[in-house]
């Protein structure tokens, strides 16, 4: 066992992925369907999860390669497996361990498994792929492959109307995406078809083109990422499919979209240049605060949740933006910082965004409901449930003691340390980029306490929620694993940086100061008069001052505790309906910065005295990238579809000199080439 | 060995004295606000003592929680105290040789405070009334304004410094070469600004209220009673003065004793700290007293200006170190 190469390991790890299913097509019907698939998966994922981080805390500079004559005959297909593949592959096989253990038992309630079961594990397998691909053919055929997957498990339910649409605009999206890929790698291939990365790594981009290049991969990594304004799928296709997929598409596939566009801008592209860090600060920094602020406006908990993953890819660009911006300059040491921010930020919003998609679908069996308006009350008869959520809740508002602190914590030292950068448009940009984050983290909060509040908190909204029973008890194993590492890497945020300073190492040179050797396991960036945080003093501090609180309070007050009706000044209302809704919880920030982002208006009809009919409140919001940006392109394509059609009933004599026209074009453009 | 020995005991001794310090004066503090604004209005207003009266009787009383009410209803209270309660012992009030001032800089304290809040907001909505979601969704609100322009603060105070950590941001303004600067003095003013928003305090909210449609943080907590709302009393004390810690930790930092000093500088400081505590509370009295609330849809603009000023103050020290 041990004398096999780890990339050999993974490559069978894929081929077991694509057996399953392939197994999982004349199965998939049958009722115990899912216990094979899903049990497969999650032990071909363990596999990949522990070669992955074997590769990564084994710190070595060595990378595997192996080319497999697949693919182009001319070309072969490479495989490569570095500190970097490691560490996105630790992530993307974790999500999937997860996912499919949470599939296990969630599973259950599928009504359509034979169109889930056969592309788990597809999907699966076309994200190790692109991790593993050295070549531009394996890599946008494995990036292909993981969007149609992605696909299909969006279009699962494809007899409701909504989900039809999600898988529209996906599969337009995902090909837009590829497409800019393709071009950024045929402009970095050349005109002698370097396809290989090795090739591309030693060549860099051609004299001059670098910053087109560095644009397609942006348009291309971010369609899939969500980057606005190509985030116009991602609420819509993340919640259409079954929950375990949606994180892994939310938590998981957007990592991979990342990996590429380090991939490329760190590693394939050449030498950096500072001005690359002015495109991404801007798009990450718009992405991350349109992100949130569209999350507080859903009202849909899956969407509240897709919503927010736009934000935390916000985040993770504008990290790679600092990055870019310090090694542009030179300044290595703080690029590593921000390197190991992005990668930290990566690993935690896919083990809390997976939590929370969990939540939701475990929310989803229980009542059958999506709608925030029509659940409430849920801690109370689902508390296991309730409890993880809260737990992802408050990791994802970046409170501490958990991960999402410590990560954005890292992002704002960064920050911090960017005054010493010389160019003036970085000096005037980044201010403006931070001031950003600190709002997104607000509103991130915010966005979370309207959540879980109206969800889990408050009275019943509707039978369905006061009826609603806990899930079963894998479901619940697996949204409790997420919740201890969320933990975990909360309060040992040091271990965390160390293990992912091997990938840093691989794409900026150096890496962070090591912090598992100081004291205490504090993290320590740069040095400790500077800025240092402990997570776990934090958090035996916050136990300790709650347990001297508890036990004081028990040793001197009253313990006698009464259950009465709610006070409420004195008009308690027995009707739920008298409760904040999401709707109205959101009211005052629609109002305050919803004018500015979405055009909202609010008009209050109300009737004159004496007149019984009910008041009305009318909100309209416009979702203005929708409707300035794709409504045009959309009416666009329609026009000419429309002109382009008659073309289909021409006579044969028309038909003729169209080709004959066409052919005297080609060769004059061919003519006049050469 | 020794050396190490005794820097230890001298900061665990610190350590804790500050943390009981900072527990036992809070009550005094919103007492003596009380009393400063009762006599502004001629009125003779409770005694200076009476918060600790209140605290005694509210915990001595039964608590009763709403039928509805989950099991986070009952432990908020001791959440949002654990919190607040370590992010005040983690701000140097007389001395900034605290043991454990490495373990959290100023990010961690403002996060600190968040995390109460996320907490405090979702017990509001957890009865299910429609008061505690009026409070909670206008807390998120303006939390949500004054949050980044905190962060702003704390820029600027990091530029200036060099540093998050509060200890050497202290430091560094006892030194002569700080000088006046412009970004310090939009400093100052933005969190001036955010401590009345956090804290609730006028023009914002009025913590005297009990009028619904004005509260914002007393609607949030309304349904509590007994025990946990004293917990609560005392946490909202405890916020109040981590502001003004903050506040004359990094504008007024004199006297603060250094690490290692002898036993009477610690006391001086001690002193001089609680005089600082008592100027500035008889001045948010009389600020108070001045001035009318203001409408909840104002409250934004009042925030956005501290945000602009946070920021043009961090944009200032980008464009040079030394304004």
């Amino acid at each position: 066992m041990t004398n096999w190469a780890p990339l050999d390991v993974l490559l069978w790890c894929i081929l077991a992925h694509l057996v399953t299913s392939g197994v999982a097509i004349p199965i998939g019907r049958v009722s115990w369907a899912r216990w094979p698939v899903y049990g497969a998966s999650l032990l071909i994922s363990g596999v990949a999860c522990a070669y992955g981080l074997m590769h990564l805390i084994a710190q070595s500079s060595v990378a595997w390669e192996t080319v497999l004559p697949l693919g182009l005959p001319w070309i072969g297909a490479h495989f490569r497996l570095d500190a970097l593949s490691a560490f996105f592959l630790v992530v993307i096989n974790l999500g999937g361990v997860a996912a499919s253990l949470y599939g296990l038992g969630y599973g259950r309630h599928e009504s359509a498994p034979e169109r889930v079961l056969p592309f788990f594990p597809m999907f699966l397998a076309g994200m190790n792929l692109v991790l593993l691909a050295a070549d531009a053919f394996t890599f946008l055929l494995s990036w292909e492959s993981m969007s149609l997957a992605s696909w299909a498990l969006v279009m699962t339910h494809h007899q409701e109307e909504g989900n039809r649409k999600a898988g529209y605009v996906y599969i337009a999206m995902a090909s837009f995406g590829t497409l800019a890929l393709l071009l950024a790698f045929g402009l970095m291939a050349g005109p002698d078809g370097g396809y290989a990365f090795a090739t591309m790594r030693a060549d860099g981009a051609p004299s001059g083109l670098a910053g087109l290049v560095l644009g397609l991969a942006l348009l291309g990594t971010g369609s899939k990422a969500g980057l606005v304004p190509l985030h116009v799928w991602l609420p819509l296709a993340h919640p259409a499919a079954p929950s375990h997929v949606s994180a892994l598409m939310s938590g998981v596939m957007t990592k991979v979209a990342i990996y590429g566009f380090i991939r490329l801008a760190f590693d394939l592209l050449g030498p950096i240049s500072w001005w690359w860090a002015v495109p991404v600060l801007i798009v990450g920094a718009v992405t991350a605060v349109l992100g949130v602020l569209s999350a507080l406006m859903q009202n849909d908990i899956k969407r509240v949740l897709a919503y927010s993953t736009i934000e935390n890819i916000g985040l993770i660009f504008v990290a790679l933006g600092l990055a870019l911006a310090f090694q542009g300059n030179g300044m290595t040491a703080a690029a590593a910082v921000a390197v190991t921010a992005a990668l930290f930020h990566v690993l935690n919003h896919s083990l809390f965004k997976s939590l929370l998609f969990f939540g939701a679908g475990a929310v989803l069996t229980a009542t059958g409901e999506r709608a925030m308006e029509n659940l409430g009350g849920l801690l109370n008869r689902m508390p296991t449930t309730g409890l993880l959520f809260l737990v992802g809740s408050v990791a994802i508002s970046a409170l501490p003691p958990l991960n999402g602190f410590a990560s954005e914590w890292l992002m704002l030292q960064a920050i911090l340390l960017s005054p010493e950068l010389p160019q003036w448009a970085l000096k005037l940009l980044i201010p403006a980029v931070g001031a950003m984050l600190a709002l997104a983290a607000a509103l991130a909060a915010a966005c979370f306490v309207r959540a879980f509040g109206i969800s889990f908190l408050g009275r019943p909204r509707s039978a369905a929620a006061s009826n609603a029973h806990e899930v079963d008890r894998i479901s619940i194993a697996a949204m409790s694993i997420l919740a201890v590492l969320c933990l975990l890497a909360g309060i040992f945020p040091a271990i965390i940086i160390d293990a992912v300073a091997p990938a840093v190492q691989t794409i900026i040179g150096t890496r962070m100061p090591v912090q598992t050797d100081i004291a205490w396991l504090s993290i320590v960036p740069i040095a400790e008069s500077r800025s240092s945080y402990n997570g776990l003093l934090v958090f035996i501090f916050i136990a300790a001052s709650a347990s001297l609180a508890v036990f004081a309070i028990h040793w001197l007050a009253s313990a006698k505790l009464r259950r009465a009706p709610a006070w409420d000044c004195g008009f308690p209302d027995g009707s739920p309906a008298t409760q904040y809704t999401a709707d109205s919880f959101a009211q005052p920030l629609r109002r305050v910065l919803g004018g500015f982002a979405f055009r909202v208006h609010e008009e209050i009809h109300v009737p004159l005295p004496g007149n019984g009919s009910p008041a009305r409140l009318i909100v309209t919001v416009h979702d203005l990238i929708w409707e300035w940006l794709y409504e045009p392109l959309i009416r666009l394509v329609n026009v000419l579809a429309e002109r382009l059609n008659h073309l289909q009933f021409l006579t044969i004599r028309r038909y003729l000199s169209l080709v004959f026209g066409e052919l005297i074009i080609l060769l004059l453009i061919l003519a006049s080439w050469t | 060995m020794d050396m190490i020995d005794t820097s230890l005991i001298d900061g665990l001794s610190i350590q804790v004295s500050q943390m009981l310090l900072v527990l036992l004066l809070s009550p005094l503090l919103t007492g003596l606000v009380r009393k400063v604004k009762a006599r502004i209005l001629r009125r003779r207003g409770p005694p200076l003592l009476q918060s600790y009266r209140d605290l005694i009787r509210l915990v001595r009383k039964e608590a009763i929680v709403a039928e509805s009410a989950s099991w986070l209803f009952r432990i908020v209270p001791y959440i949002v105290f654990a919190t607040t309660w370590v992010a005040a012992a983690l701000v140097p009030t007389f001395a900034t040789g605290l043991l454990f001032s490495w373990s959290a800089d100023l990010i961690v304290i403002i996060a600190l405070l968040g995390s109460a809040r996320f907490f405090l907001a979702l017990a509001g909505m957890d009865v299910g009334t429609s008061f505690g979601g009026i409070g909670s969704s206008r807390e998120a609100m303006i939390a949500t304004l004054a949050e980044p322009a905190l962060m702003m603060i704390v820029f600027t105070l990091a530029l200036v410094a060099g540093s998050t950590q509060l200890s050497t941001v202290a430091g560094i303004m006892l030194s002569p070469g700080v000088g006046l600067r412009v970004s310090i003095g939009m400093a100052l003013v933005a969190l001036v600004i955010v401590a009345i928003a956090e804290n609730a305090r006028m023009p914002v909210d009025n913590p005297a209220t009990h009028l619904e449609l004005t509260m914002v943080h007393e609607a949030m907590v309304l349904e509590y009673s007994g025990r946990h709302l004293a917990l609560l009393e005392l946490s909202s004390s405890l916020k109040l003065l981590l502001y003004f810690s903050l506040i004359a930790c990094v504008f007024v930092p004199w006297s603060l004793a250094p690490a290692g000093a002898p036993l009477h500088v610690h006391l001086i400081g001690a002193a001089v700290y609680v005089a600082k505590l008592g100027v500035a509370g008889i001045l948010l009295a009389v600020f108070e007293s001045m001035i009318a609330k203001m409408r909840v849809f104002r409250v934004p603009d009042l925030l956005g200006a501290a945000f602009m000023l946070g920021f043009l103050g961090t944009l200032l020290l980008f464009v040079s170190r030394s304004l």
